[in-house]
Protein backbone atom coordinates (compact mmCIF):
# COMPACT_ATOMS: atom_id res chain seq x y z
CA UNK A 1 0.00 0.00 0.00
CA UNK A 2 2.87 2.31 1.07
CA UNK A 3 5.10 1.01 -0.66
CA UNK A 4 4.88 3.56 -3.73
CA UNK A 5 6.14 6.30 -1.24
CA UNK A 6 9.17 4.21 0.46
CA UNK A 7 10.21 3.58 -3.01
CA UNK A 8 10.39 6.70 -3.87
CA UNK A 9 12.74 7.37 -0.80
CA UNK A 10 14.41 3.76 -1.95
CA UNK A 11 15.23 5.63 -5.50
CA UNK A 12 16.26 9.32 -3.56
CA UNK A 13 18.53 7.90 -1.56
CA UNK A 14 19.76 5.55 -4.32
CA UNK A 15 20.51 7.88 -7.24
CA UNK A 16 22.32 10.22 -4.78
CA UNK A 17 25.04 8.21 -4.03
CA UNK A 18 25.02 6.68 -7.66
CA UNK A 19 25.84 10.54 -8.53
CA UNK A 20 28.16 11.08 -5.39
CA UNK A 21 29.80 8.36 -6.45
CA UNK A 22 30.03 8.56 -10.57
CA UNK A 23 28.06 5.32 -11.63
CA UNK A 24 26.42 5.02 -15.14
CA UNK A 25 24.28 1.98 -13.96
CA UNK A 26 23.03 0.98 -10.67
CA UNK A 27 23.01 -2.86 -11.00
CA UNK A 28 21.82 -4.03 -7.42
CA UNK A 29 20.03 -2.77 -4.54
CA UNK A 30 20.89 -4.21 -0.83
CA UNK A 31 17.82 -3.77 1.31
CA UNK A 32 17.15 -4.78 5.19
CA UNK A 33 13.49 -4.83 6.36
CA UNK A 34 12.89 -5.83 9.22
CA UNK A 35 10.29 -8.45 10.30
CA UNK A 36 7.94 -6.41 12.33
CA UNK A 37 7.41 -3.94 9.10
CA UNK A 38 4.63 -5.07 6.93
CA UNK A 39 6.07 -3.91 3.67
CA UNK A 40 5.91 -6.20 1.03
CA UNK A 41 9.35 -6.89 -1.01
CA UNK A 42 7.46 -7.54 -4.59
CA UNK A 43 5.45 -4.68 -4.37
CA UNK A 44 8.61 -2.47 -4.00
CA UNK A 45 10.63 -4.17 -6.69
CA UNK A 46 7.44 -3.29 -9.32
CA UNK A 47 6.87 0.30 -7.74
CA UNK A 48 11.06 0.56 -7.97
CA UNK A 49 10.57 -0.89 -11.61
CA UNK A 50 8.30 2.02 -12.95
CA UNK A 51 9.53 4.76 -10.63
CA UNK A 52 13.29 4.37 -11.96
CA UNK A 53 12.49 4.09 -15.88
CA UNK A 54 14.67 7.01 -17.64
CA UNK A 55 17.29 7.37 -14.39
CA UNK A 56 20.56 5.39 -14.44
CA UNK A 57 18.54 3.21 -11.90
CA UNK A 58 16.48 1.23 -14.46
CA UNK A 59 16.47 -2.28 -14.48
CA UNK A 60 18.33 -2.21 -11.07
CA UNK A 61 17.28 -5.63 -9.22
CA UNK A 62 16.38 -5.16 -5.31
CA UNK A 63 17.84 -7.49 -3.39
CA UNK A 64 16.24 -7.64 0.09
CA UNK A 65 17.36 -9.35 3.44
CA UNK A 66 14.58 -9.70 5.74
CA UNK A 67 16.21 -9.29 9.37
CA UNK A 68 14.22 -11.39 11.91
CA UNK A 69 12.61 -10.08 15.44
CA UNK A 70 15.19 -10.35 17.89
CA UNK A 71 14.39 -9.24 21.69
CA UNK A 72 16.64 -9.25 24.85
CA UNK A 73 15.36 -10.19 27.84
CA UNK A 74 15.58 -6.79 30.65
CA UNK A 75 15.94 -9.32 33.33
CA UNK A 76 17.85 -11.95 32.44
CA UNK A 77 19.61 -10.79 29.46
CA UNK A 78 18.90 -13.53 27.17
CA UNK A 79 18.25 -12.74 23.32
CA UNK A 80 15.66 -14.85 21.67
CA UNK A 81 13.84 -14.86 18.07
CA UNK A 82 10.50 -14.48 17.64
CA UNK A 83 8.70 -15.32 14.37
CA UNK A 84 5.56 -13.48 13.71
CA UNK A 85 3.70 -16.76 12.28
CA UNK A 86 4.00 -19.23 15.29
CA UNK A 87 3.80 -17.03 18.02
CA UNK A 88 2.27 -13.70 19.14
CA UNK A 89 4.22 -13.62 22.74
CA UNK A 90 6.86 -11.23 23.28
CA UNK A 91 7.96 -12.53 26.96
CA UNK A 92 11.47 -14.11 27.16
CA UNK A 93 11.45 -17.97 27.00
CA UNK A 94 14.15 -18.45 29.44
CA UNK A 95 12.70 -16.86 32.89
CA UNK A 96 9.37 -15.88 31.54
CA UNK A 97 9.98 -12.42 31.97
CA UNK A 98 7.57 -9.46 30.92
CA UNK A 99 10.21 -6.56 30.27
CA UNK A 100 11.93 -7.19 26.87
CA UNK A 101 13.75 -4.43 24.39
CA UNK A 102 13.94 -5.02 20.88
CA UNK A 103 16.99 -5.57 19.23
CA UNK A 104 16.07 -6.45 15.61
CA UNK A 105 12.84 -6.59 13.89
CA UNK A 106 12.15 -2.81 12.80
CA UNK A 107 15.01 -1.76 10.30
CA UNK A 108 14.22 -0.37 7.09
CA UNK A 109 17.28 0.65 5.20
CA UNK A 110 19.45 0.92 2.18
CA UNK A 111 22.82 -1.86 2.83
CA UNK A 112 24.56 -0.94 -0.15
CA UNK A 113 24.38 -0.83 -4.16
CA UNK A 114 26.58 -2.15 -7.25
CA UNK A 115 27.05 0.27 -9.88
CA UNK A 116 28.93 0.39 -12.95
CA UNK B 1 33.32 -4.12 -19.68
CA UNK B 2 33.30 -1.32 -17.31
CA UNK B 3 33.93 -1.79 -13.25
CA UNK B 4 30.90 -2.91 -10.79
CA UNK B 5 31.57 -1.13 -7.68
CA UNK B 6 29.91 -2.07 -4.30
CA UNK B 7 29.04 0.63 -2.69
CA UNK B 8 28.43 0.60 1.20
CA UNK B 9 25.40 3.16 2.13
CA UNK B 10 23.52 1.90 5.80
CA UNK B 11 20.83 4.81 4.90
CA UNK B 12 17.67 4.68 6.90
CA UNK B 13 14.99 4.83 4.59
CA UNK B 14 12.74 6.79 6.35
CA UNK B 15 14.78 8.59 8.21
CA UNK B 16 13.51 12.09 6.56
CA UNK B 17 10.34 10.72 8.42
CA UNK B 18 12.20 10.20 10.94
CA UNK B 19 14.12 13.89 11.56
CA UNK B 20 11.16 15.62 10.59
CA UNK B 21 9.37 13.91 13.32
CA UNK B 22 11.80 14.92 15.55
CA UNK B 23 12.10 18.51 14.45
CA UNK B 24 8.35 18.43 14.84
CA UNK B 25 8.49 17.41 18.75
CA UNK B 26 11.05 19.87 19.24
CA UNK B 27 9.21 22.86 18.23
CA UNK B 28 6.00 21.13 20.42
CA UNK B 29 8.30 21.57 23.26
CA UNK B 30 9.52 24.82 22.53
CA UNK B 31 5.92 25.82 22.96
CA UNK B 32 4.93 23.54 25.63
CA UNK B 33 2.61 21.78 23.66
CA UNK B 34 1.57 18.28 23.89
CA UNK B 35 0.73 15.72 20.95
CA UNK B 36 -1.31 12.44 21.04
CA UNK B 37 -1.38 10.15 17.96
CA UNK B 38 -4.62 8.41 18.05
CA UNK B 39 -5.15 5.15 15.83
CA UNK B 40 -7.75 2.96 15.38
CA UNK B 41 -9.74 1.00 12.56
CA UNK B 42 -12.11 3.24 10.68
CA UNK B 43 -15.88 3.15 12.77
CA UNK B 44 -13.96 2.49 16.22
CA UNK B 45 -14.20 5.76 18.05
CA UNK B 46 -11.86 8.28 17.26
CA UNK B 47 -13.83 11.19 16.89
CA UNK B 48 -16.62 10.18 19.66
CA UNK B 49 -13.31 9.81 21.72
CA UNK B 50 -11.92 13.40 20.92
CA UNK B 51 -15.66 14.64 21.24
CA UNK B 52 -15.70 13.05 24.95
CA UNK B 53 -12.27 14.83 25.45
CA UNK B 54 -12.68 17.84 24.46
CA UNK B 55 -16.06 18.14 26.42
CA UNK B 56 -14.39 17.27 29.16
CA UNK B 57 -10.70 18.98 29.46
CA UNK B 58 -11.55 22.11 26.99
CA UNK B 59 -12.27 24.23 30.25
CA UNK B 60 -8.47 22.80 31.65
CA UNK B 61 -6.34 23.18 28.35
CA UNK B 62 -6.79 24.39 25.30
CA UNK B 63 -6.96 22.26 22.76
CA UNK B 64 -6.66 22.02 18.34
CA UNK B 65 -7.19 18.66 16.56
CA UNK B 66 -5.89 17.32 13.49
CA UNK B 67 -8.00 15.49 11.28
CA UNK B 68 -6.50 13.07 8.98
CA UNK B 69 -9.21 11.46 6.29
CA UNK B 70 -8.67 10.44 2.97
CA UNK B 71 -11.98 12.36 2.04
CA UNK B 72 -14.53 14.37 3.32
CA UNK B 73 -14.40 17.58 6.06
CA UNK B 74 -16.96 15.57 8.23
CA UNK B 75 -15.15 14.95 10.82
CA UNK B 76 -13.23 18.22 11.27
CA UNK B 77 -16.63 19.93 11.35
CA UNK B 78 -17.54 17.66 14.17
CA UNK B 79 -14.67 19.01 16.25
CA UNK B 80 -15.35 22.32 15.61
CA UNK B 81 -18.85 22.43 16.74
CA UNK B 82 -17.36 21.54 20.33
CA UNK B 83 -15.54 25.04 19.86
CA UNK B 84 -11.89 23.95 19.43
CA UNK B 85 -10.31 24.67 16.19
CA UNK B 86 -9.59 21.59 13.91
CA UNK B 87 -7.14 21.48 10.50
CA UNK B 88 -8.73 18.65 8.12
CA UNK B 89 -5.75 16.82 6.05
CA UNK B 90 -7.36 15.26 3.01
CA UNK B 91 -4.84 12.47 1.85
CA UNK B 92 -6.44 11.79 -1.67
CA UNK B 93 -5.93 7.90 -1.02
CA UNK B 94 -2.44 8.01 1.39
CA UNK B 95 -3.41 5.32 4.21
CA UNK B 96 -1.79 7.16 6.81
CA UNK B 97 -0.57 10.47 8.20
CA UNK B 98 3.37 11.17 8.17
CA UNK B 99 5.61 13.90 9.42
CA UNK B 100 5.39 16.14 6.55
CA UNK B 101 1.24 15.91 6.88
CA UNK B 102 1.20 16.70 10.43
CA UNK B 103 3.90 19.45 10.24
CA UNK B 104 1.52 21.11 7.39
CA UNK B 105 -1.11 21.28 9.61
CA UNK B 106 0.84 22.37 12.54
CA UNK B 107 1.69 25.20 10.39
CA UNK B 108 -2.27 26.25 10.30
CA UNK B 109 -2.43 26.30 13.95
CA UNK B 110 -1.68 28.93 16.66
CA UNK B 111 0.47 26.59 18.86
CA UNK B 112 0.92 29.23 21.33
CA UNK B 113 -2.33 29.30 22.43
CA UNK B 114 -2.43 25.55 22.38
CA UNK B 115 -1.85 23.05 25.10
CA UNK B 116 -3.01 19.83 23.58
CA UNK B 117 -3.21 18.79 19.97
CA UNK B 118 -5.17 15.78 19.23
CA UNK B 119 -3.96 13.78 15.63
CA UNK B 120 -7.00 11.65 14.52
CA UNK B 121 -5.28 9.30 11.96
CA UNK B 122 -6.42 7.43 9.52
CA UNK B 123 -8.92 4.99 10.30
CA UNK B 124 -6.16 1.67 9.69
CA UNK B 125 -5.11 -0.39 11.87
CA UNK B 126 -1.62 -1.51 9.35
CA UNK B 127 0.18 1.71 8.06
CA UNK B 128 0.26 4.62 11.13
CA UNK B 129 1.98 2.24 13.23
CA UNK B 130 4.68 2.15 10.76
CA UNK B 131 5.11 6.35 10.57
CA UNK B 132 6.25 8.65 13.19
CA UNK B 133 3.90 11.77 13.14
CA UNK B 134 6.03 13.77 15.99
CA UNK B 135 3.42 13.02 18.51
CA UNK B 136 4.86 12.76 21.92
CA UNK B 137 2.28 9.49 22.87
CA UNK B 138 0.53 7.25 20.40
CA UNK B 139 -2.95 5.96 21.46
CA UNK B 140 -5.21 3.17 19.52
CA UNK B 141 -9.01 2.49 20.19
CA UNK B 142 -9.91 -1.29 19.64
CA UNK B 143 -13.47 -1.77 20.16
CA UNK B 144 -15.33 -4.56 21.19
CA UNK B 145 -17.23 -5.66 18.64
CA UNK B 146 -14.36 -6.16 16.67
CA UNK B 147 -13.09 -8.73 18.23
CA UNK B 148 -10.55 -9.89 20.96
CA UNK B 149 -8.01 -11.17 18.16
CA UNK B 150 -6.83 -8.27 17.04
CA UNK B 151 -3.24 -8.18 18.70
CA UNK B 152 -2.73 -11.37 17.21
CA UNK B 153 -3.35 -10.08 13.61
CA UNK B 154 -1.91 -6.29 14.17
CA UNK B 155 1.16 -7.27 16.60
CA UNK B 156 3.10 -3.79 15.47
CA UNK B 157 -0.12 -1.15 16.04
CA UNK B 158 -0.24 -3.01 19.55
CA UNK B 159 3.35 -3.02 20.18
CA UNK B 160 4.15 0.51 19.66
CA UNK B 161 1.15 2.33 21.34
CA UNK B 162 1.50 3.89 25.15
CA UNK B 163 -2.02 3.61 25.33
CA UNK B 164 -5.05 1.27 24.21
CA UNK B 165 -8.21 2.24 25.02
CA UNK B 166 -11.19 -0.25 24.63
CA UNK B 167 -14.35 1.28 23.52
CA UNK B 168 -17.83 0.36 22.98
CA UNK B 169 -17.76 -2.10 26.12
CA UNK B 170 -22.03 -1.23 26.20
CA UNK B 171 -21.37 -4.11 23.95
CA UNK B 172 -19.69 -6.72 26.33
CA UNK B 173 -22.59 -9.36 26.35
CA UNK B 174 -23.58 -8.82 23.29
CA UNK B 175 -20.45 -9.54 21.38
CA UNK B 176 -18.18 -12.47 21.09
CA UNK B 177 -15.27 -10.63 23.03
CA UNK B 178 -13.50 -11.55 26.24
CA UNK B 179 -11.54 -8.75 27.97
CA UNK B 180 -9.17 -11.27 29.82
CA UNK B 181 -8.06 -12.99 26.84
CA UNK B 182 -7.48 -9.28 25.08
CA UNK B 183 -5.32 -8.02 27.99
CA UNK B 184 -3.53 -11.36 27.98
CA UNK B 185 -2.48 -11.35 24.30
CA UNK B 186 -1.60 -7.18 24.57
CA UNK B 187 0.48 -7.66 27.62
CA UNK B 188 2.48 -9.89 25.31
CA UNK B 189 3.17 -7.59 22.98
CA UNK B 190 3.35 -4.78 24.93
CA UNK B 191 3.81 -5.27 28.66
CA UNK B 192 4.34 -1.53 29.51
CA UNK B 193 1.08 -0.52 27.67
CA UNK B 194 -2.02 1.16 29.67
CA UNK B 195 -5.19 -0.34 28.75
CA UNK B 196 -8.38 2.05 29.44
CA UNK B 197 -11.80 0.90 29.27
CA UNK B 198 -14.75 2.88 27.73
CA UNK B 199 -17.90 3.92 26.50
CA UNK B 200 -18.30 6.89 24.36
CA UNK B 201 -21.82 6.90 24.06
CA UNK B 202 -22.53 6.10 28.21
CA UNK B 203 -19.51 8.24 28.93
CA UNK B 204 -18.52 5.10 31.45
CA UNK B 205 -14.58 5.03 31.64
CA UNK B 206 -13.71 8.74 30.27
CA UNK B 207 -13.10 9.82 33.83
CA UNK B 208 -10.38 7.45 33.78
CA UNK B 209 -8.98 8.24 29.97
CA UNK B 210 -8.99 11.92 30.46
CA UNK B 211 -6.83 11.52 33.82
CA UNK B 212 -3.92 9.59 31.88
CA UNK B 213 -3.94 12.09 29.31
CA UNK B 214 -4.11 15.49 31.99
CA UNK B 215 -1.62 13.37 33.75
CA UNK B 216 0.64 13.23 30.29
CA UNK B 217 0.00 16.50 29.60
CA UNK B 218 1.60 17.72 32.54
CA UNK B 219 4.52 15.73 32.84
CA UNK B 220 5.19 16.46 29.22
CA UNK B 221 5.09 20.46 30.37
CA UNK B 222 7.37 19.90 33.59
CA UNK B 223 9.90 18.76 31.23
CA UNK B 224 9.42 21.42 28.85
CA UNK B 225 9.89 23.95 31.72
CA UNK B 226 13.69 22.36 32.76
Amino acid sequence: MHELSVTESILNIVLKHAQTNKAEKVLTIGLKIGELSELVGECIQHYFDYLSKGTIAEGAKLDIERSPIIFRCNECQNTFQVSLSDTKDFTCPQCHGVKVTLTSGREFYIKDITIS
Amino acid sequence: MADIRLIEIKEDILSDNKDLADEIRGNLKRHKVFMLNLMASPGGGKTSLIVNTVRSMKDKFRIGVIEGDIDSVVDAETVVKEGVPAVQLKTGGFCHLDASMIKMALDEMDLINLDLIMIENIGNLVCPAEFDTGANKQAMILSVPEGDDKPLKYPLMFSICDVLIVNKIDYMGIADFDMDVLKERVFKLNPKIKIIEVSCKTGEGIVTWTRWLADEINICMRSAKS
